[in-house]
């Protein structure tokens, strides 16, 4: 086994142990300096995301919302969780140059062909079906992957199972069909 | 910038900078894990669980940190979790990933962030709605495995272990 991958890329066993550690380390941090335990999670910040961009059209709409409420619309410690990972994401690519600029996934244009609109609608589309996904099940691959399953969570068992279930179903449909 | 959200961007960077270096941020390894191609992501996501759920186990008996489980609610976790799988395959990222990828410079990866905005937007007007149906049909409420199973974590760790090494030499042995 190499420490490297042929793509310039850490060996995945490495870099999702240092990922373990990490988490450890935030439910530390966040517990003794915020006094408040956080877990790594990701797509609640999409509903604070939205939230924000909303209330700048219309303010009333957005505090009469029982959901935005609940969720409350502000920049958070997720919220900035979630801008570091862009930073930290350029920061490593860019260092090793894997960095670039891409308007199709190969893979999407081996299927669907080059067409940029056409990969956007799809995105948007998987996007927001998955993001009411998310947000029924409380949680998407990080909150109930990783964070969940840490845990030794039910719900999180429960949720991979059905991500990665109809994501294998829906995938072979998608994907496959004109390579057979 | 508050303490808090200077927290939470310093831990972003490292979780982006370990997403990235793992290679997990791209379309080709999301969809290879999902046509059963490539399983670097479950090689990754795996991993970060194992020592996670050692360091979580430690910490929460010592009562240093307290355990925060979601809902097992089964119309949300499941009917949810099938709507989620099914977006993930399109799009071919997570809400994570996504914005990871935009860092790497994947920009078509804003579409699918795009999408999961207003996907949240609908969410919140559905809210309602899902309320009434789905989330009220059974909640079986926070519950941990070893609250649900009657045994203790620290029997279900090393099981949890044998099953993810197992599962880890077997996709070394088929190449995956």
């Amino acid at each position: 086994m190499n420490w490297k991958t042929s793509d310039g890329g850490w060996n995945p066993y490495l870099a999702g142990a240092l990922l373990g550690v990490l988490a450890v380390v935030s439910v530390l941090a966040t517990t003794r300096i915020l006094g408040k335990t956080s877990y790594l999670g990701t797509s609640t910040t999409f509903v604070r995301a939205a939230g924000l961009l909303e209330r700048t059209a219309s303010p009333d709409q957005v505090a009469a919302n029982e959901y935005y409420t609940k969720e409350k619309v502000k920049v958070d410690w997720q919220f900035m969780l979630v801008c570091g990972v862009f930073l930290g994401a350029m920061i490593s690519s860019l260092t090793d140059r894997s960095f670039k600029f891409e308007a199709v996934p190969p893979a999407w244009a081996e299927r669907f062909g080059p067409s940029a609109v056409k990969r956007a609608g799809g995105a948007i589309v998987g996007g927001i079906i998955a993001m009411v996904g998310a947000r029924m099940a409380d949680g998407c691959p990080s909150g109930h992957g990783l964070s969940g399953m840490m845990q030794m969570s039910v719900s999180a068992f429960v949720a991979l199972a059905m991500f990665f279930g109809f994501g294998v179903l829906v995938a072979h449909f998608v994907y496959r069909r004109r390579q057979q | 910038m508050s303490t808090e959200q200077m927290l939470g961007l310093g831990t972003g960077i490292i979780f982006g900078f370990l997403l990235q270096k793992g290679r997990v941020l791209r379309f080709e390894k999301q969809i290879g894990a999902m046509l059963l191609k490539d399983m670097t992501i479950f090689k990754f996501m795996l991993s970060a669980i194992l020592v996670g759920m050692v360091g979580i186990l430690v910490l929460s008996q010592a009562g240093t940190i307290s355990l925060s489980h979601k809902p097992m609610n089964v119309g949300a976790v499941l009917l949810g979790g099938a709507l989620f799988g099914c977006g993930w395959a399109v799009m071919g990222y997570c809400p994570g990933t996504s914005i990871g990828a935009l860092g790497e410079g994947r920009w078509h990866a804003f579409f699918a962030a795009l999408g999961m905005i207003l996907g949240a937007a609908l969410y919140a007007r559905l809210y309602p709605f899902f309320k009434a149906t789905v989330l009220a049909w059974q909640d079986y409420g926070k519950i941990g495995l070893p609250e649900a199973l009657g045994i203790s974590p620290w029997a279900i760790l090393p099981v949890f272990f044998a099953v993810v090494i197992a599962v880890f030499v077997w996709f070394e042995k088929k190449n995956l």
